[in-house]
């Protein structure tokens, strides 16, 4: 599949040339055009005047942010004038939550990982484990036959959801999309999304066409995406002319959605009631690669380069882009001070059954994996279906009154 | 710093391909904005870099507020609106009662000209307030404006504040300096403007950075204030308890007129021209800025039948007692001037002196059970 991608790079874009020539290259931005106006803003305002006040600031952008990296960087645009004050301001806007610790900046366009790299190799760095984009490279892996034990006891494990997302190439992300861009995206995915067969068969909904009670049910249902609200979106201009080119696509069954323009260009999901997390996999892969096939037959492919996998909005999303993960109960478990130790060494996380911004509730949680870049899709996958049973197998002993373990540290990357 | 011009690389599609959904719009630019007009303005910039879809990207993003009309677009410098003046002509004419692009605006500060205003009884009238904003010539507006030039603003601003004495000697606080004390003493006076949460202004960028370089400056009597980079650059305030409006506007005329003194010596004015007055960020506010109004407690007027229309026909607005945003609670409303652009700053405020004795005489007829057919006002 990667090899596929590196020969399809007949002329989008130079830049796109540059981003995937990997490491060692001098990938240079484009700088400002010159005006008068410009020129002399530039030397009324220095980059010292404009470097953000990021001292009650946690998130990774704020931790690698320094001036000087600032004052190389603020002047430069990436080929559609996407700038470094743009990638940041939604970690300016936002100090900290308090659930996650966020990124704290975006990208504008596949370009933007390569003319600003010298803060999103750092922030890349910080989030993904001391992953290194200029000396390593990421493994894609889609074969889902590869899993074992990819069932669940559904006495804990109330669902089961895989995700990923995926940029098309040649048009500029959320944050930076004119609606022009954003409806060329919408109009690229349905039209390959209408060639789905068989059980992936199904039909596309946009969010301008939906009424209340519609969009009402899909949020219940968990599928649909929210309106924007959070002030992390929203600070990073991926709100903006809402509902316009928004939508979703599910199957049938509704097993298998797609996300249209919410914080990527399209988020696939592939999810079930219950714990057949291998069947989720295997539908998810499958269809993934039908829809990859669809859109290339149009002349269009998806980000990708060698260095950092799927290139999406988040940098916290870059290699695989894949959040697998259960709806779990775990009363036990979850009241035991172990608990988080337990997920740390198994490389999961928690979050509330809403989704990232959201608090659990009760004894139900949503487990997933922490990594993105350095592991490939089977090999989280295999770590996710491993963790959980592993947090299945501590419950059940706490409730029979027997002691549980905290397991040894899972590697970071493959070697 | 040159906001990102995205512009050139939105040329490779067509007009119509970017053309925004307005079908289920109800602001001033969704009415005026069309196809041509649209297709006219889009290759244009500002020489900082704004363009018409950021003029109107507040407006796209908020389709429609319950209890007052939007305008639905912003200035992001003074150049704007000469620039973009194909769709913000139409647009000021439709929310200044037809004033044309060739019409002349008349300041009018002297607050000696205002007649009355000192007698607007207190156990109806809470408190009267005076407000307008002023931007500084050689910044851009706060839709666009970088750090680096909010922060010059700010300074500026303190070192033209603090050359202030005698009644207007005061203090600044800055949002991001200040103690939890400073903090809910602030809360308490109802001085201070928390960060913004209406989307009519985090989509048009003004909470960019929050709370960088934003604060509040107050006299030491806490009559006379000023807001550092909300809205605009800067708000400057006149208020107090009762029903004094004369010496709210006097205070008024009389600070203001000593802030812009200190900006000129320093070379920086405020801007103005003859057509469009003050300068601001939203078109709404051109003209004279100026706001002003009074706290006062209608609860039988105000469910009146004819309410609306002794409103329309004084030329007055009502809200609800926490801004512009804001529901009216138990009876209290929040009555002001609703022009802006093409009368004086007495004009205006008279306006809010005449009409409000009124309101409270016809408020006083109705507690006595009598008709107040008679005193319905012609049209101003």
């Amino acid at each position: 599949m990667a090899t596929q991608f590196t020969r399809m790079l007949a002329g989008r874009n130079t830049a796109v040339v540059l981003a995937s020539l990997g490491a060692g290259t001098l990938a240079t931005g484009y700088l400002l055009t010159d005006s008068t106006a410009a020129a002399e803003r530039r030397m009324l305002y220095p980059p010292s005047a404009d470097f953000p006040d990021l001292r009650k600031h946690n998130n990774c952008m704020a931790a690698s942010l320094t001036p000087a990296i600032y004052a190389h960087l603020r002047d430069k645009t990436t080929p559609n004038n996407w700038t470094l004050n743009q990638s940041i301001q939604t970690g300016v806007d936002n100090p900290g939550h308090p659930f996650i610790k966020t990124v704290g900046m975006v990208a504008g366009d596949e370009e933007t990982y390569e003319v600003f790299s010298e803060i999103f190799d750092p922030v890349i760095k910080d989030r993904h484990n001391g992953y290194d984009p200029r000396t390593m490279k990421h493994p894609t892996d889609l074969d889902s036959s590869k899993i074992t034990s990819g069932v669940f006891d559904e006495r804990y494990v109330l669902s089961s959801r895989v995700r990923t997302g995926r940029s098309i190439r040649g048009l500029s992300l959320p944050p930076a999309c004119s609606r022009a861009e954003r409806r060329e995206v919408e109009r690229v995915a349905v039209m390959a999304l209408s060639g789905l067969k068989g059980d992936l068969a199904g039909r596309y909904y946009s969010l301008g066409d939906m009424n209340e009670r519609e969009q009402q049910q899909l949020i219940d249902e968990h599928f649909l995406f929210d309106k924007p609200v959070s002030p992390l979106l929203m600070s990073a201009g991926m709100a903006r002319d809402w509902p316009d080119a928004r939508g979703i696509w599910h199957n049938n069954q509704k097993n298998f959605l797609i996300w249209i323009n919410e914080e990527d260009h399209t988020r696939i999901i592939s999810m079930e009631k219950g714990g057949n997390m291998k069947r989720v996999f295997e539908r998810f892969c499958r269809g993934l690669k039908q829809v990859e096939q669809l859109i290339h037959e149009r002349g269009w492919e998806f980000m990708w380069n060698e260095r950092l996998g799927y290139i999406l909005t988040c940098p916290s999303n870059l290699g695989t882009g894949l959040r697998a993960g259960v709806h779990v109960r775990l009363p036990n478990l979850s009241k035991d001070p172990r608990f988080s130790k337990i997920l740390e060494n198994l490389r999961l996380q928690k979050r509330g059954t809403g989704g990232v911004d959201t608090a659990a509730t009760g004894d139900t949680f949503d487990i997933s994996n922490n990594d993105r870049l350095g592991k490939s899709e089977v090999e989280l996958v295999q770590l996710v279906v491993d963790g959980v049973n592993y947090l299945i197998d501590c419950e059940k002993r706490l409730e029979r009154g027997q002691d549980i373990k905290i397991p040894t540290p899972l590697a970071q990357f493959r070697r | 710093m040159a906001k990102n011009c995205h512009n050139d690389y939105k040329m490779k599609f067509s007009g119509d391909e970017e053309f925004p959904d307005l079908s289920l719009h109800n602001n001033h630019m969704a009415k005026v904005l069309t196809k041509d007009i649209y297709n006219k303005l889009r290759g244009k910039s500002t020489p900082s870099g704004f363009t018409v879809d950021d003029i109107i990207q507040t407006g796209v993003d908020n389709p429609g507020h319950p209890f007052i009309m939007t305008v639905g677009c912003v200035a992001g410098d003074e150049e704007s609106y000469e620039v973009f003046k194909d769709l913000l002509d139409p647009i000021i004419s439709d929310r200044h009662s037809g004033y044309k692009p060739t019409d002349k605006h008349r300041t009018d500060l002297n607050f000696e000209n205002l007649k009355g205003g000192d007698d607007l009884d207190p156990a109806y009238v809470l408190s009267s307030r005076v407000r307008t904003g002023r931007s500084i010539k050689g910044f851009t507006l706060p839709p666009h404006n970088s750090r680096g030039e909010r922060r010059t603003i700010e300074k500026l601003s303190i070192e033209a504040l603090a050359t202030l004495s005698g009644e207007f000697k005061g203090k600044y606080f800055p949002l991001n300096g200040m103690t939890d004390q400073e903090q809910d003493q602030l809360i308490n006076d109802h001085f201070l403007f928390d960060k913004p949460v209406s989307t009519l202004l985090t989509c048009a960028g003004m909470a960019r950075d929050w709370p960088d370089a934003r604060g509040i400056w107050h006299n030491d009597a806490k009559t006379f204030l000023v807001w550092v980079n909300e809205e605009d650059h800067l708000r400057v305030i006149s208020m107090q308890q009762g029903g004094n409006m004369k010496e709210v506007f006097r205070r008024f005329c009389t600070g203001l007129l000593k802030i812009e003194e200190t900006f000129k010596k320093h070379n920086h004015g405020f801007m103005w021209n003859e057509h469009l007055g003050y300068v601001l960020t939203c078109p709404s506010n051109l003209g004279t800025g100026l706001r002003g109004g009074v706290h006062v407690k209608l609860p039988k007027l105000s469910t009146h039948a004819k309410f609306g229309e002794i409103l329309g026909r004084l030329r007055l607005q009502k809200r609800g007692t926490g801004g512009v945003d804001t529901a009216s609670v138990g009876g209290v409303f929040d009555i002001s001037n609703a022009d802006r652009l093409g009368s004086s700053e007495v004009d205006q405020v008279q306006m809010v002196v005449d009409g409000v004795k009124l309101m409270v005489a016809m408020e006083k007829k109705l507690e006595k059970s009598e008709s107040i057919d008679d005193m319905i006002p012609a049209q101003k």
